[in-house]
């Protein structure tokens, strides 16, 4: 597969958006996407492992193909992804003791955020070079923090309305996302032309 | 408020009943009830088939990472013991990986990459901590099975209103004759968001009105039910 970098951008971005198209990290988008000021902050954090994550299993992939050892590619991939949730864990309590207390039990379970796992699975299953796997990782995890930002927003807004307390809560949260995702849907004719 | 309610990993509030399985299978149903595991609920459901390999996939994960971690419970030092579940999960979801790719390789293709993110799921890490960390083998397994069977019925749930809406038919089976005209949303990813929300607003109030009843018995239980929910 050869396709170009703009192509793998546009794609991971916005058509096959990881949240709203794909389903990836649901947990954290539905969990934490309560305040703003948090969400954007953990989508960084986010972007910032799967980057790490994305490139490190990059070269990891290289080495278990040149010692024909593929089956352990699950457990080496979630291997890494844990030791970078635990690097940015230590980045942020380090620069931002505040922002560390916030994203509390969180922080460390982005190690189970499926959106961390899928960008070395697909990586491997497309066969990316190490720029498209560059740009496909910052893309995609660009994609979830602009998702988790956007219903952030959305909620902050809807926290001030006034909500029959049976719809209150996931359920609620989950038509907001179905919103957003229809939303995101007409993205999908960008696509065909690239 | 709404900010920790539906997350998914921090609820730990399963209660050790007397039977396990039945406890995953309905009380404590990991979709409906904890909400755990939203991706591949979301992801798979669009027809059936899917949900239930999906279902059964995550079955024996559960049953096999459940039982392994019950066993060896007492030589894992706690300081490494998620690392440790995390390679027991990695594991089996290796072996799921291919056991279905032997089985079927459509099958196989259409749940693509939700096989190895099964790792991923939450509900299997919560189990080995919150259940198989403490609990006997014999009911770790049987709590492995009834999670994961609750998991399926969920999933099957799931799928059953998404096909039946989007695409007219059941397991394939078309029910609704030529002229049905296929609400094709409901296949696609917002259906997905949708059904979930229709689901657990049924739930919900299904719940609700149980406790407005038992109100009717004994006051006492509603004021703890309404602490609970």
């Amino acid at each position: 597969m050869n396709e170009s970098l703009g192509h793998i951008f546009l794609d991971a971005f916005l058509i096959n958006n990881f949240v709203l198209c794909v389903f990836l990290g649901m947990c954290s988008f539905i969990g934490i996407s309560g305040k703003f000021s948090t969400a954007w902050r953990m989508g960084l954090s986010v972007m910032f492992c799967i980057t790490v994550s994305g490139i490190l299993s990059y070269y990891m992939n290289i080495l278990l193909v040149h010692f024909n050892a593929t089956y352990l590619r699950i457990i080496t991939y979630i291997i890494i992804i844990a030791a970078t949730v635990q690097l940015t864990e230590m980045f942020i309590k380090k620069t931002s003791p505040a922002l560390f207390r916030e994203l509390g039990v969180y922080l460390p379970l982005i190690t189970t955020n499926c959106a961390v796992l899928y960008v070395p699975l697909m990586l491997t299953a497309r066969n990316y070079n190490l720029a498209q796997t560059t740009v496909f990782s910052i893309s995609g995890s660009g994609g979830y923090c602009a998702a988790i930002c956007l219903l952030s927003l959305v909620r902050e807004r809807i926290d001030l309305s006034d909500i029959s307390s049976l719809a209150k809560g996931t359920a609620l949260t989950l038509v907001l996302a179905a919103i957003l995702s229809m939303a995101f849907m007409g993205f999908a004719g960008m696509g065909g032309g690239a | 408020m709404s900010d920790t309610a539906p997350s998914c990993h921090a609820s730990t509030t399963a209660t050790p009943a007397d039977n396990p399985f039945l406890n995953g299978l309905w009380k404590q149903n990991p979709v409906f009830v904890q909400v755990l595991g939203m991706c591949p609920t979301l992801a798979i459901t669009n027809s059936v088939r899917n949900a239930i390999a999906m279902g059964l996939a995550t079955t024996f994960v559960l049953v096999f990472s459940n039982t392994l971690i019950s066993m060896v419970r007492k030589i894992i030092p706690s300081q490494v013991r998620i690392a440790s579940y995390i390679a027991i999960i990695a594991t089996s979801v290796t072996i799921v990986g291919y056991l279905v790719d032997a089985i079927s390789i459509s099958v196989s293709k259409a749940l693509g990459p939700f096989i190895p993110l099964i790792v991923a799921n939450c509900i299997i890490l919560e189990r080995a901590e919150a259940f198989a960390a403490k609990k006997p083998v014999v009911k770790s397994f049987l709590d492995g099975l009834g999670m994961g069977l609750g998991f399926a019925f969920a999933l099957t749930c799931l799928g059953t209103v998404r096909e039946v809406l989007g695409a007219g038919t059941w397991l394939g089976i078309p029910l609704f004759g030529p002229h049905f005209e296929p609400w094709v949303l409901f296949v696609l990813p917002p259906g997905g968001f949708i059904a979930l929300a229709i689901w657990l607003l049924t739930f919900s109030t299904f719940r609700s009105w149980r406790a407005k009843k038992k109100a009717a018995a004994t006051p006492a239980l509603v004021a703890l039910s309404e602490v609970h929910s």
